[in-house]
């Protein structure tokens, strides 16, 4: 693919962005109801939390990656654990080693843009930029650009709305951090109906659940985190075979 | 935590989720073929991770005292019988901390 822009005219360049937005934008349409609802409960969930308006936007714009957004307003209520932080954190952003590994050859030859089109890289914006290709005389690297771009907008716009909102909800917010709970269980349960065997879900929740049990609430994340690596590599065969 | 420990544990946050998207451009080439153990990985973790975060959510929760976990676990039953009733990840969620919040302001 030619690559884009400097030995172009501006006018010609300006067409086509125009284009791929056009291109891109109806694509979005479910993320951003999605996002909006989503990214709301979300700031909302970090003000009955404590935080100011400032800590769910900021986080949606430098983090953008939900699950760990919801983690993250707990871990900040807790002590300070860095070491436990970080290693929590690539465990639960890991799966995006593997939208990177699909999407090698796609964002290939993006130039600028593909930095971006990397960071902004969450599990909605990678199921679209993977599966839609962009229509005939639409440039590909832009169209993917406004993808990922508009559902970043959504989400950070969804969470200063919840932000704002959560300062002047006029009842109890009492039980709302249960809507992370939710959404991991969901997240889970999608999960386990894709599966046949369910090897590593129930290594997942056991191995956790018997951390807790032995090491306590407040250290038992990395352990937890050990014992599921050690797990799923001393169990591969069986897990692979049930997979098949 | 005082402010820089908040800032600190936000910039490791962002730095693993950097990582994890930026690091297959960095080692993996589309001509070689990805190792076998990181495709398994890929495949095995994502139902582990989240079951563990299931389990993160409720480590607070006791069973020997105060509500033993029951507002919890209808809470859990809730989201996950309208999930797979409907299975609108939405609804799912509204509907399973809406019990909750009624369960914990009203009945517990």
């Amino acid at each position: 693919m030619p690559e884009q822009g400097s030995a172009r005219p501006l006018k010609r360049e300006k067409g086509t962005v125009r284009k791929a937005f056009l291109a891109a934008f109806p694509h979005t349409i479910p993320i951003l109801a999605g996002f909006t609802v989503l990214g709301m409960s979300y700031g909302v969930y970090a003000r009955a939390a404590g935080f100011s308006f400032w800590y769910p936007v900021v986080m949606a714009v430098v983090i953008f990656g939900g699950s760990l957004e919801f983690v993250a307003v707990s871990m900040l209520l807790g002590a300070f654990a860095p070491v436990q932080t970080f290693l929590m954190a690539l465990m639960i952003q890991a799966r995006h080693l593997f939208y990177g590994i699909s999407m090698l050859e796609r964002y290939r030859g993006m130039g600028w843009k593909k930095l971006y089109l990397i960071y902004a890289m969450c599990d909605e914006t990678f199921s679209i930029n993977c599966a839609v290709r962009a229509p005939e005389g639409v440039d590909e690297g832009w169209f993917m650009f406004f993808v990922s771009l508009l559902d970043q907008c959504y989400w950070i716009s969804g969470a200063a709305i919840g932000a704002v909102l959560g300062g002047v909800i006029p009842f109890s917010t009492e039980g709302l951090d249960f809507a992370m709970t939710a959404l991991f269980v969901v997240i889970f349960l999608e999960q386990w109906l894709k599966e046949k065997k369910h090897y590593t879900a129930l290594i997942g929740v056991g191995g956790a659940a018997a951390c807790l049990l032995l090491f306590g609430a407040d250290s038992f994340m990395v352990p937890a985190m050990g014992c599921i690596l050690v797990l799923l590599t001393a169990f591969r065969k069986p897990i692979e075979r049930g997979m098949e | 935590m005082t402010l820089s420990q908040r800032i600190v544990t936000i910039a490791l946050c962002a730095l693993a989720t950097v990582i994890t998207r930026f690091l297959p451009f960095l080692v993996f080439s589309p001509q070689k073929p990805t190792p076998r153990y990181v495709q398994y990985l890929g495949k095995a973790l994502p139902a582990a991770i989240f079951g563990m975060l299931v389990v993160y959510c409720l480590k607070n929760v006791s069973l020997l005292s105060g509500s033993h976990g029951l507002p919890e676990a209808l809470a859990i039953a809730v989201t996950a019988g309208l999930h797979l009733w409907k299975r609108q990840m939405l609804l799912s969620i509204a509907g399973g901390t809406a019990a909750y919040m009624l369960l914990v302001q009203l009945v517990f």
